[in-house]
C-alpha cells in the first residue's frame, strides 16, 4: 500500500466499492491497527474529482476523500492549504461567498449535496457545523440550543425542553449549565461556550458534524474535555475535523487527510499515516519539518 | 536648536497639548452656552424683591433689579423692571445711578400678575365690591384676596369685585379682580416661601397655556407637541431605516449602483432643512393631504383635513430628514455583526431571513438604537422645515385628547423650537419677552435630553441583555 499513489480514490471507481473500505482492510491486514471500533466501515461522505475556485484563485484541486460513517476524520495540512475550505464545502457553507464556485461531486448518502433537488437547508440540518472561534448567539443558553428545533417548527415547551437536555447532555455541559439556562451564553467560559456551540449544533440531530478547529482557542483542559466529547459522539456521528494541532489528530482521529497547497497529498488510517506515511511530504509536515 | 526641536516632536507632547486645548477649548464653550442658558432659564422663576427707588426729581421708581451696566455716555446705570404696561407703555427702564437718593424694600410693595398688560408693581389701596369698599390698606386688602383669588375654586362671582393698586407716584388704577392670576408681596416672603413660589412657577410653566402672545404663562403645548412629534417620527423612522438599511447591507448586490445609493443617503443628511420643508409641504401636504382630502372628505372641502400643515405631515417631514441617520448607523450596527453569528446560523439550517430576523437584528439593535438616539436630537431641534408643515404660534387643541378618534394626526401643533423664534423675533414686546426665550431654550435642551437618555437607558438595557459578562 505504501507504494501506492497518495490519493487513494481515483475519480473513475464505482460509488458501490469505496476503495477506502478496500484499504481499510488492507490497512488492517498490513500493519495490523485495530477497528476503530465496532461499527460496520460504511462510506458517509464522498468527494470526488472535487476542484473549489475563489473568484480566479483556485483552492482545491482534484480532491478525492471518502470519509467512513461513526468515524473521526482528521484535515491536518499548513494554514491555507484548503482544508477548511474542503470542511466548508461540506454542507455548502461557501455558497455564501460571492464569486465562489466549484467542480466535481460531494456525495453525502449517495447524494450530491450540490444537486438542485436538495433543500440546502435540509442539508445544514444533516450536516452540523462547529467553528474556529465559538460563536453562541448573543441569547440565552436556552435559547442558543433551542434555536435549530425551533427553525424547524417545534413549539412544544416539553419537547424542547427535552432536545436541550438531551443535546446539553450530550456535549457534557448539562451538569454545568443546568442551573442557569437562561443566563446569557456569553457569560461562559470559552470551553463552555465551544460545548454550547456543539450542543447547538447536536440539537438539530446532524448525520455529520465538521468541526472547524474547535480547540484552537481553548486551554488544554478545555480542549481535553472536547476531545473526549468526540470519543462519546462518534458513536452517533460522523466527525470531520480541521485541526492544526498534530497531536490532536493523531490522538481523537480514526483518518487523517494531508492538504499541501489545495491538494490532497495523503490519506490514510491515522496510525498509518503518522507513523509510516507514504509520502515525503507527509513525513516532513508531520515531523515539523517545514510547514 | 533644530534637533531639539525635532526631538520635541517626536515625542507627540505637541499633539497631546494641542489635542487637550482644543478639547478644553471646545467644552468650554459648550459649557458656558448652558451656564448662560441655565441661569437666566432658572433666574426666571425667582419672586425677585421689588425696589423702591426714590429720584433726584422727587418721583418714584418700583421694579425688580434686571441687571447694571454703563451708557454710552459713560454713566453707570441700572435696568429695572418696572412692569405696568398700560401705565407707561414699556416694561424695562434705564436708571442712571447718580440720579437715586434712596433705595429702598418696602414690605407693601405688591406684585399683581395679571391676563393682560403684564405685572402691575405697587401698592394696593382698596378692594372694591359694586362701588362699595370692603377694605382698604395693604393689609386688609390682602386678607381679603387671599379669601377670594383661589379661582379654581369656580369662582365667578369675581367680576363683581374691583382692586384699586396705585403706582410709585400714587397713580391711581381700578383693575376688575378675575384679570388677576396672582398677589404676590415678594419682599414679605421669607427664603422658604420665595422657594415655595419658585417651585409653583416652574410647575405653572410646565403645565399650563401660553398667554399675552406667547410671552407669559406656560409651555405645556409647545412640550407636548415637541414630544409627541419626535415620538411619531420615530415610529415611522425606524422601520423605514432598518428596512433600508437590510436591503442596502444584506441583500443588494455591492456594486457600483449601491455604492450610489450609499452616497446619495449619505448627502441626503446633509441637505439643508428647509429644502425638506418644501419638499414636505408639495408632497405630503398638498399632494397626499389633497389627495386624502378629495377622496374622504369631500364634504368638507374647500376647507381642508388633511390638506393643510398638521402633525402627521411634519413628523413624516422629519422622518425623511432623518432616515439618512438611521441607514447610517444600523449599516454600521449590521457591519459589527461577527461573521460567526450568520455562519453558525445558517450553519443550523436557517434560511438568510430567519438569520437577520433571530441573529443579526437583535446583535444589531444596539446600533440602530445609536441611529433613533442621533434621529431624535436632529429632529427635537429642527425648526425651519416645521414652519412650512404644521407648527402654529399657538394651537388651541392638543394633537390628543378625549374626543373621537382621540389621536388627531391633521392637527397643528406648537413646538418649542419655534416658540423660541416666535417669542423671542416676532412678539411685539421683545424686551419683556426675553426671559421667555431662555426659559424656553432651557426646556427644550430638557426635552431633547430626557428623549436621548431615554433612547440610551434602552440601549444599555439591549447591550445588558446580551453583555458577556452577566453572570
Amino acid at each position: 500500500m505504501l507504494d501506492r499513489p497518495s490519493r487513494i480514490m481515483t475519480g473513475s471507481l464505482p460509488l458501490a466499492v469505496p476503495s477506502v473500505l478496500k484499504m481499510y482492510s488492507e490497512a488492517q491486514n498490513y500493519s495490523g491497527v485495530p477497528h476503530p471500533h465496532g461499527a460496520p466501515l460504511k462510506s458517509k461522505l464522498l468527494v470526488q474529482e472535487f476542484c473549489f475556485f475563489y473568484g480566479t484563485a483556485q483552492a482545491l484541486f482534484t480532491i478525492n476523500i471518502d470519509i467512513p460513517e461513526h468515524h473521526v476524520t482528521a484535515f491536518i495540512g499548513p494554514s491555507g492549504c484548503g482544508k477548511s475550505t474542503l470542511l466548508r464545502c461540506m454542507n455548502r457553507l461557501n455558497d455564501l461567498i460571492e464569486g465562489a464556485r466549484h467542480e466535481g461531486k460531494i456525495l453525502l448518502d449517495n447524494e450530491d449535496i450540490f444537486s438542485p433537488a436538495i433543500d440546502i437547508t435540509d442539508l445544514r440540518k444533516r450536516v452540523g457545523m462547529v467553528f474556529q472561534r465559538s460563536n453562541p448567539f448573543p441569547k440565552s443558553i436556552y435559547e442558543n440550543v433551542a434555536y435549530g428545533p425551533r427553525l424547524q417548527g417545534v413549539k412544544n415547551r416539553t419537547v424542547l425542553d427535552g432536545i436541550v437536555e438531551d443535546s446539553l447532555r450530550g456535549a457534557g455541559l448539562w451538569e454545568e449549565v443546568k442551573d442557569r439556562l437562561n443566563k446569557s451564553a456569553l457569560g461562559l467560559s470559552g470551553g463552555q461556550q465551544q460545548r454550547l456551540c456543539i450542543a447547538r449544533a447536536l440539537a438539530v440531530k446532524p448525520d455529520v458534524l465538521l468541526m472547524d478547529e474547535p480547540c484552537s482557542a481553548l486551554d488544554p483542559i478545555a480542549t481535553g474535555r472536547i476531545e473526549e466529547l468526540l470519543f462519546s459522539l462518534k458513536k452517533e456521528l460522523t466527525i470531520v475535523i480541521v485541526t492544526h494541532n498534530m497531536q490532536q489528530a493523531a490522538r481523537v482521529s480514526d483518518w487523517t487527510a494531508f492538504l499541501y497547497m489545495g491538494q490532497l497529498v495523503e490519506f490514510g488510517l491515522t496510525k498509518q499515516l503518522f507513523t509510516a506515511p507514504a509520502k515525503k511530504q507527509t513525513e516532513d509536515y508531520i515531523t515539523g519539518r517545514f510547514g | 536648536m533644530k534637533r531639539w526641536f525635532k526631538q520635541f516632536l517626536a515625542t507627540g507632547d505637541l499633539f497631546v497639548w494641542c489635542c487637550g486645548a482644543g478639547l478644553s477649548l471646545s467644552l468650554l464653550m459648550i459649557g458656558g452656552l448652558l451656564l448662560l442658558i441655565l441661569v437666566n432659564g432658572f433666574g426666571y422663576f425667582w419672586p425677585a424683591d421689588l425696589v423702591e427707588l426714590t429720584m433726584k426729581d422727587g418721583k418714584h421708581v418700583v421694579g425688580q433689579l434686571a441687571g447694571d451696566d454703563v451708557s454710552p455716555k459713560g454713566v453707570p446705570r441700572i435696568r429695572m423692571k418696572v412692569g405696568n404696561r398700560d401705565l407707561y407703555g414699556l416694561d424695562f427702564k434705564w436708571i442712571e445711578t447718580d440720579q437715586i437718593v434712596e433705595r429702598g424694600r418696602p414690605v407693601e410693595l405688591v406684585m399683581l400678575e395679571r391676563m393682560e398688560w403684564g405685572n402691575f408693581y405697587g401698592r394696593a389701596v382698596a378692594l372694591v365690591k359694586e362701588d362699595q369698599v370692603i377694605a382698604e390698606g395693604t393689609g386688609p386688602v390682602l386678607k381679603a384676596l387671599h379669601l377670594l383669588l383661589p379661582r379654581e375654586g369656580g369662582n365667578d362671582t369675581l367680576d363683581m369685585y374691583r382692586l384699586l393698586v396705585s403706582d410709585a407716584n400714587g397713580k391711581e388704577k381700578s383693575i376688575p379682580l378675575d384679570q388677576i392670576l396672582r398677589v404676590l408681596t415678594p419682599n414679605d416672603l421669607s427664603i422658604i416661601e420665595k422657594l415655595w413660589v419658585y417651585v409653583g412657577n416652574i410647575w405653572t410653566l410646565l403645565t399650563t397655556e401660553p398667554r399675552e402672545a406667547n410671552t407669559e404663562g406656560g409651555l405645556f403645548p409647545a412640550i407636548f407637541g415637541t414630544v409627541m412629534m419626535v415620538i411619531i417620527m420615530s415610529i415611522i423612522v425606524t422601520p423605514f431605516g432598518v428596512i433600508g438599511a437590510l436591503y442596502l447591507r444584506e441583500y443588494a448586490r455591492q456594486g457600483v449602483v449601491v455604492r450610489i445609493v450609499r452616497i446619495a443617503v449619505n448627502n441626503l443628511a446633509g441637505v439643508p432643512s428647509i429644502v425638506f420643508g418644501v419638499f414636505g409641504l408639495g408632497f405630503f401636504v398638498y399632494g397626499v393631504g389633497g389627495t386624502v382630502d378629495a377622496l374622504w372628505f369631500p364634504e368638507r372641502l374647500p376647507t381642508p383635513t388633511f390638506g393643510t400643515g398638521g402633525i402627521l405631515w411634519a413628523s413624516l417631514t422629519l422622518a425623511l430628514l432623518t432616515v439618512p441617520v438611521v441607514i447610517v448607523a444600523t449599516e454600521e450596527g449590521l457591519a459589527a455583526v461577527p461573521r460567526e453569528y450568520r455562519e453558525g446560523s445558517i450553519g443550523l439550517g436557517a434560511t438568510k431571513w430567519e438569520t437577520i430576523w433571530q441573529v443579526v437584528l437583535p446583535a444589531a439593535l444596539p446600533g440602530i438604537l445609536t441611529g433613533l438616539i442621533l434621529a431624535m436630537a436632529r429632529a427635537a431641534g429642527e425648526v425651519a422645515p416645521l414652519m412650512l408643515t404644521g407648527v402654529v404660534k399657538l394651537a388651541p387643541a392638543l394633537p390628543i385628547d378625549g374626543t373621537w378618534p382621540f389621536l388627531h394626526l391633521d392637527r397643528k401643533f406648537m413646538h418649542l423650537g419655534f416658540h423660541i423664534y416666535d417669542v423671542g423675533f416676532q412678539s411685539p414686546n421683545v424686551e419683556a419677552a426675553k426671559p421667555m426665550v431662555y426659559v424656553t431654550t432651557m426646556v427644550l435642551i430638557l426635552v431633547v435630553v430626557t428623549l436621548n437618555l431615554a433612547g440610551i437607558v434602552l440601549r444599555n438595557r439591549v447591550r445588558k441583555k446580551y453583555a458577556g459578562s452577566a453572570v
